[in-house]
């Protein structure tokens, strides 16, 4: 009785402690502990601490967890680690937490007749092989599909890739980044011809100003915020905050620019024009290293099925970029935008100071945006015009959200057209991937299938059949939910859902296979600054969960290709690694050995030499430039970067007389995306317990709506009602509202809109119309 | 037997003092933000009168500039 009393009393004292952290952590944006969670821990407990990057985004902090007794007791962050220096963020102090919910998947469960029915795995695994071959028999390859995730790890995409798209030959493979990163990926290979940052987060101890492009980096993004802010403190840096809503990080910042959804495209033109106006153009860096070229406009939005986007880049001459811009005045833009011409020329005149080194970051603002590719090429002018890129401190940034969304789905190329090495468009690139995979080249489709949306419209209209979910939670986040979540369930559809809890998605699915979570298998994450990071198991997963990447082997066997799989259970990881590494054997794109990355907080590829390349395209630091020049960006045949005449466009659905406000979607800080992890820590559940609509106090004051009164939002799509919440958090411009997205149980998707950028596919999350009513 | 957490504000400069004096009282547990000027702190006592003896205490504390409390439990006896 005295030991229970004793441990309860112990327990809430750590809940108190977190409970202070959590507070302070939403209150001060950038708040840091450290070893607090030691503190918790009796006296003479026999801690085994090993390391490994937090899943919980893509800053990918390294943590050190100590195991005890085989339970994930306690985590801390690693000060060996570049990336946090031994910080770390609420959710990644509470990571192990998670692996501990009540209702931990442990079995797996088979639909029948309507009810779950508790399988062994050997059962499940045999009943998944024969409806896939079933499927294929009967509709063809291309009905059977998979989708994953940024949270899968290296080896889980490596093999869905090789299996689907290597043995079954299909390019039904998918990930969830593509709702969150797509945008950046088109961004980079049309202004460059490589995906993924050229820099690195040492940027941040080197860069004098910060532009946040409608980066909520307090929230998303703690740990390399609150790198921000230390910067702040030792160099007086300057963070200007430019978004569409004041947030934790505007009022953190030094100055905080709102302006208008969508026209965020017509203030990066219009400071490309202040640029060119007052010569801040570095003419010797656009002379040798950049080119003009012009695309297609009116390109669409996406929002008809089979709708087909391919641009038609021409060459222009920087005279008729120049005369592009005339449209791009601060003062016609800030009449659009709402942005001021003092502001506008303020942002300009940083870019443009020779003696400021400027870093801008972004994530979702810019990448969920139906012209999602234009803003990332015109942030990347802004760069190239002052030649402010691939220098420590000068460093254009696209951040990503999930942790491995750069490791497994932009670096393996777990998306419809891509390959570990190249797209499948490209004959070379597909015998490339064929002889290392041990398939014949003719295996891999010349033809991309679908891209996400359009892969949960084919699921609708029956053209896919099978469809398997892993580490992720699709009937929460899809755009326009409703019409996909009624697709997935009609007759004729297959669906195994991989995941470690129950979740909206795993309620369509016919098959439910318990994955190992995180430190309960091996496997690498890719970070947003291409660091590839390596966790050992550190403890056993419960029942009988295994881990994605074995299921989908377990699977592959079944279907006949044990030749392609010949991976041992106790070394399979090392072996795909091994693999894997062969199809970036190159100075451009070489990953770190195993051992390297066993030995260190991970590395950042191209890994030459012994050597991690910080700064990519610059001759100082990057092996690969060979043209002889300060700078190559050998991404493109002729090894200039392009800087794109891209124009303002409207966004697909904008508002009007009925439906009179914007509405905009996103995360918060405690929880991790849908919250299927999150939601089961109790003391990020209490802190942020459902979802809420914010308002502006103004129009909640007409409206006579006060914080907890119910909302009514209708669009097009249908309607929804939710708590408001007034000056609390997060608050929206006039006549706008935003929403998290985080709670199952207020699933604001089903509302939203599934328009998407034509060029990357990513859905637009953050705008569409919607009308605002007390309930 | 209350336990509660508070957020600490100590005046300008004087969080080593503060920490160091809370440090001192038995029934405080501190965790020190690394970055700002914040502390995190849990008590712990028998009853509720101890209780309000200590918060007495914790807010004549020279240092100590504000005391915004976050959470409280009570176990059982
Ligand atoms: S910032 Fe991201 S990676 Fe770092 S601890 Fe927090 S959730 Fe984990």
């Amino acid at each position: 009785m005295q030991t229970t009393l004793t441990d309860r009393r112990s327990f809430l004292k750590k809940m108190a402690m977190a409970s202070a952290i959590a507070a302070a952590a939403s209150m001060f944006p950038g708040i840091m502990f450290a070893a607090e969670q030691e503190k918790g821990i009796p006296k003479n407990a026999n801690l085994d601490w090993k390391k490994g990057p937090c899943r919980f985004c893509g800053v990918g902090c390294g943590v050190l967890v100590g195991t005890e007794n085989g339970k994930a007791v306690a985590v801390k962050g690693d000060p060996n680690s570049p990336v946090n220096k031994g910080l770390c963020c609420v959710k990644g102090y509470h990571s192990i937490m998670a692996l501990y919910g009540k209702d931990r998947l442990t079995h797996p469960l088979v639909k029948k007749n309507g009810r779950y029915v508790k399988t062994s795995m050997d059962e499940a695994l045999d009943l998944i092989a024969s409806k896939m071959k079933e499927t294929i028999a009967e509709h063809g390859k291309d009905a059977v599909s998979i989708y994953g995730s940024g949270q899968w790890t290296i080896p889980d995409g490596y093999a869905a890739s090789k299996l689907f798209k290597g043995c079954i030959g299909t390019n039904n493979v998918e990930a969830n980044a593509r709702l969150c990163m797509a945008s950046a990926v088109t961004g980079f290979l049309t202004s460059f011809g490589l995906d993924e940052p050229m820099g690195c987060y040492e940027d941040i101890d080197h860069a004098d100003v910060f532009v946040l492009w409608g980066n909520n980096m307090a929230e998303m993004h703690p740990v390399l915020f609150s790198r921000l802010l230390d910067q702040r403190l030792k160099r007086g840096v300057k963070i200007i905050d430019f978004a569409t809503r004041t947030t934790r990080t505007s009022t953190a910042a030094d100055k905080s620019i709102l302006f208008l959804p969508q026209t965020d495209l017509a203030v990066a033109n219009a400071i490309c024009y202040e640029i060119i106006k007052n010569g801040w153009v570095n003419n010797s860096f656009v002379e040798k290293h950049c080119s003009f070229s012009k695309g297609l406009t009116n390109m669409g939005y996406g929002l008809e099925d089979n709708y087909t986007f391919t641009d038609k880049p021409e060459k222009i001459s920087f005279e008729d970029y120049k005369t592009f811009l005339e449209d791009y005045t601060p003062e016609k833009v800030s009449k659009l935008s709402g942005v001021s011409v003092r502001d506008i020329k303020y942002m300009a005149s940083y870019y443009g100071d020779p003696n400021k080194k400027v870093m801008s970051l972004w994530c979702m603002g810019m990448n969920q945006h139906t012209r999602g590719t234009w803003i990332n090429n015109l942030v990347y002018n802004i760069h190239l015009l002052t030649g402010k890129i691939s220098q420590p401190g000068n460093s254009p940034f696209s951040l990503t959200g999930q942790p491995s969304a750069c490791g497994t789905v932009r670096e393996v190329g777990t998306l419809t057209h891509k390959l570990p090495h190249g797209v499948v468009m490209n004959k070379e690139h597909r015998e490339f991937a064929a002889k290392i995979w041990g398939v014949p080249a003719e295996n891999i489709p010349s033809k991309p299938t679908y891209h996400t949306v359009e892969m949960f419209r084919a699921l609708d209209r029956g053209d896919i059949r099978f469809m398997w979910i892993q580490v992720t939670n699709p009937m929460v986040t899809m755009p326009k939910l409703k019409r996909y979540r009624d697709g997935a369930k009609k007759e004729g559809r297959f669906i195994v859902v991989s995941d470690v809890y129950p979740t909206p998605t795993t309620d369509i699915a016919d098959v439910i296979l318990p994955s190992a979570m995180w430190i309960e298998r091996e496997g690498m994450y890719g970070n947003s600054e291409r660091r590839t990071q390596y966790f050992e198991q550190m403890v056993d997963p419960p029942g009988e969960a295994i881990s994605d990447t074995w299921q989908l082997i377990e699977v592959a066997k079944r279907l006949g290709y044990e030749k392609q799989f010949p991976y041992k259970e106790e070394t399979h990881i090392e072996e795909i690694y091994t693999e894997y590494r062969k199809h970036h054997d190159n100075i451009k794109h070489n990953m770190a050995p195993l051992e390297v990355l066993k030995s260190q907080s991970g590395a950042i590829w191209p890994y030459v030499d012994g050597k991690s390349t910080k700064w990519r395209f610059n001759a100082k630091y990057d092996p690969a430039c060979s043209n002889g020049e300060d700078f190559h960006f050998y991404g493109k045949p002729d090894g200039k970067a392009i800087i794109w005449q891209r124009p303002y466009e409207p966004a697909a659905e904008e508002p009007d007389n009925e439906y009179p406000y914007w509405l905009n979607t996103g995360r918060v800080v405690e929880h991790w995306h849908t919250g299927s992890m999150t939601r089961r820590i109790p003391v990020l559940h209490q802190a942020m317990p459902h979802a809420y609509v914010e308002l502006h106090p103004d129009d909640a004051e007409r409206m006579q709506i006060k914080t907890g009164d119910a909302v009514r939002l209708t669009t097009r799509r249908g309607e929804i009602t939710l708590p408001a919440s007034i000056n609390e958090r997060g608050v929206p411009a006039p006549m706008q509202v935003f929403v998290p997205f985080f709670d199952e149980n207020i699933l604001i998707n089903d509302i939203t809109l599934d328009s998407f950028c034509p060029i990357s596919k990513e859905p637009d999350y953050k705008k569409c119309a919607v009308r605002v009513e007390k309930a | 037997m209350p336990i509660k957490s508070y957020l600490v504000h100590p005046h300008d400069g004087k969080k080593e003092e503060l920490l160091q004096e809370l440090s001192t009282m038995a029934s405080c547990e501190v965790v020190p933000a690394q970055n700002m000027e914040i502390i995190a702190l849990v008590t712990e006592t028998e009853t509720k009168q101890e209780e309000e003896v200590l918060k007495a205490r914790l807010e004549s504390i020279k240092s100590l500039k504000l005391l915004a409390l976050v959470s409280g439990f009570n176990t059982p006896q």
